[in-house]
């Protein structure tokens, strides 16, 4: 449609501004058309038919944090190999084995974890 | 002043052909997967409403739309709320930077690559809200289930996109698609497909990776307490928009985009997305459902080294031909590719033959299930949320 750069990210967020609003307009509408009748056995949480029992807001051991670790070492890479992608054809071969270093360096991290048992569920 | 008006309109415009395309998905998607369901299961599927039961999702639409919508007493009212909006906001949000034709993008970004991962991600933030708010244990399972997902799977999808970056030169999707003029990224990085077909079935929930909804396990998972247009957002518009829009990335990325002889471009996008939304209805009608260790090795133990592996030869080949790349690339691409199915076939032949596995679980437990315990039960292996 646009071309020119600020105009492009305000599409952007209109486009986020009107995803609030057609969902929430979406939903109120619905509101308007449907016969209502909420009861307090209704407007229960569903557990297999039994009462429930507790509040699911409880300290909650996440099993995979090793894992959720280990992503986020792996997201900077690749928020760093992005840049890279696009400029190491005018980098020649220093900025191909510079990033292939750094890879390697990650890999034998990547390695290491997995000999350490941080990729076995736990 | 006028300017301002003119962009206000063509916005518009964009915005309703956006909500079209994830609507048009969210009701055509659904109606096909139950009939293409039903045709591999040998039933007949939706027939009755209208001819060959075509206006079925219609009629569930508008079903869903005038049922009451139920928000649990004890959920958190405006995360409850906020969260169908947050998750509809991927599919929306995507096709921003996806271009229909030569000429209609809705917003031509330079990082176009880098803002579609970014964007993707917003689905399961809503999907982890969604079983947070719900308050329900099924919810709060299926929710984290998706984060254990989306972390795992997300690294092999971005180091693919790196590598269609790097052949491409340029992080901006018009670019990418007048790249694949002469031929289709999938012909020269097939390798690079597949990882993103897999990752991307994963980011999708979709089965065989479709762990936070397990109807059989988790009732539905994150959707649990969602009724009515709730219901219908998630389910219809969010996930298969979410097909829908990844079905147009694919497309994009590895396929050539809008090109194509004959048709006009969103003919061709269309066609594309339908081949995509076809592959996903036969995983989902051919494939169990994996576990979550399983899930969690298979990207962390396969998908990204191999897709390490890749990114690192194809930066080699472009270094060492910077004129023509692609013939080496394709040359590598097929034969890991080829090396890969073969030893997957071989270890999943070995798997399946293997009789072993099954004869000695039994040995082990069959004293136990005789009422003849001669000790201990043996301590079971853990899986699994």
């Amino acid at each position: 449609m646009t071309t020119d750069y600020n105009v492009s990210y305000l599409s952007v967020a209109l486009l986020g501004l009107a995803d609030i609003c057609f969902v929430l307009a979406l939903l109120g509408v619905s509101r308007l058309v449907q016969r209502r009748n909420p009861y307090a056995a209704k407007l229960t949480t569903y557990e297999c038919g039994i009462e429930p029992f507790s509040d699911s807001w409880s300290p909650f051991a996440i099993r995979y944090y090793l894992f959720a670790l280990l992503f986020v070492l792996f997201d900077v890479e690749a928020v760093f190999l992005y840049p890279w992608a696009v400029i190491f054809r005018s980098m020649g071969v220093t900025g191909f084995v510079e990033m292939m270093i750094f890879i390697a360096v990650l890999l034998c991290g990547l390695f290491y974890a997995w000999g350490k048992g941080a990729l076995e569920w736990v | 002043m006028i300017a301002g008006l003119e962009y206000l309109l063509s916005f518009l415009l964009a915005l309703v052909i956006a909500l079209a395309v994830i609507h048009v998905g969210g009701l055509v998607f659904p109606y096909l997967m139950r009939r293409l369901w039903g045709f591999v299961g040998d039933r007949h599927g939706p027939n009755r409403v209208g001819p060959f039961g075509f206006f079925q999702p219609i009629a569930d639409g508008i079903k869903l739309f005038t049922k009451e919508d139920i928000t649990p007493a004890r959920a958190n009212r405006w995360i409850f709320l906020l969260a169908p909006a947050i998750a509809f906001s991927t599919p929306l949000l995507v096709q921003a930077v996806i271009p229909f034709s030569e000429s209609y993008t809705i917003a031509d970004l330079n990082i176009g690559l880098v803002y579609i991962v970014a964007v993707g991600a917003f689905g399961v933030l809503g999907i982890l809200l969604a079983g947070w708010a719900s308050n329900n244990k099924y919810s709060l399972l299926g929710g984290l289930r998706s984060a254990a997902q989306m972390i795992s799977y997300e690294i092999p999808l971005l180091l693919t996109i790196i590598v269609v970056a790097m052949l491409a030169d340029s992080m901006n999707l018009g670019d990418v698609v007048a790249r694949q003029e002469n031929v289709w990224y999938i012909a020269v990085q097939p390798l690079a497909f597949i990882v993103f077909l897999v990752a991307g079935v994963a980011e999708l929930n979709r089965t065989p990776f479709d762990l936070p909804e397990a109807e059989s396990e988790l009732v539905s998972g994150y959707i649990t307490e969602y009724s009515a247009m709730r219901f219908a957002l998630f389910y219809g518009l969010v996930e298969w928009g979410n097909v829908t829009v990844w079905g147009l990335t694919t497309a994009t990325l590895f396929m050539g985009g809008w090109r194509g002889p004959f048709l006009s471009g969103p003919q061709w996008l269309a066609v594309k997305v339908i081949l995509m939304a076809l592959i996903i209805i036969w995983f989902f009608s051919t494939f169990p459902r994996l576990q979550v260790d399983q899930l969690m090795a298979f990207a962390w133990k396969i998908l990204i080294p191999i897709s390490i592996l890749n990114l690192a030869a194809t930066g080699l080949f472009i270094t060492l031909w910077p004129d023509d790349y692609l013939v080496p690339t394709a040359i590598f691409s097929w034969s890991a590719v080829i090396i890969f199915i073969a030893a997957f076939t071989f270890m999943v032949k070995k798997i399946l033959l293997n009789k072993r596995l099954g004869m000695k679980a039994r040995e082990e437990y069959e004293p136990w299930l005789l009422h003849k315990p001669p000790g201990p039960i043996p301590p079971r292996r853990q899986t699994g949320l």
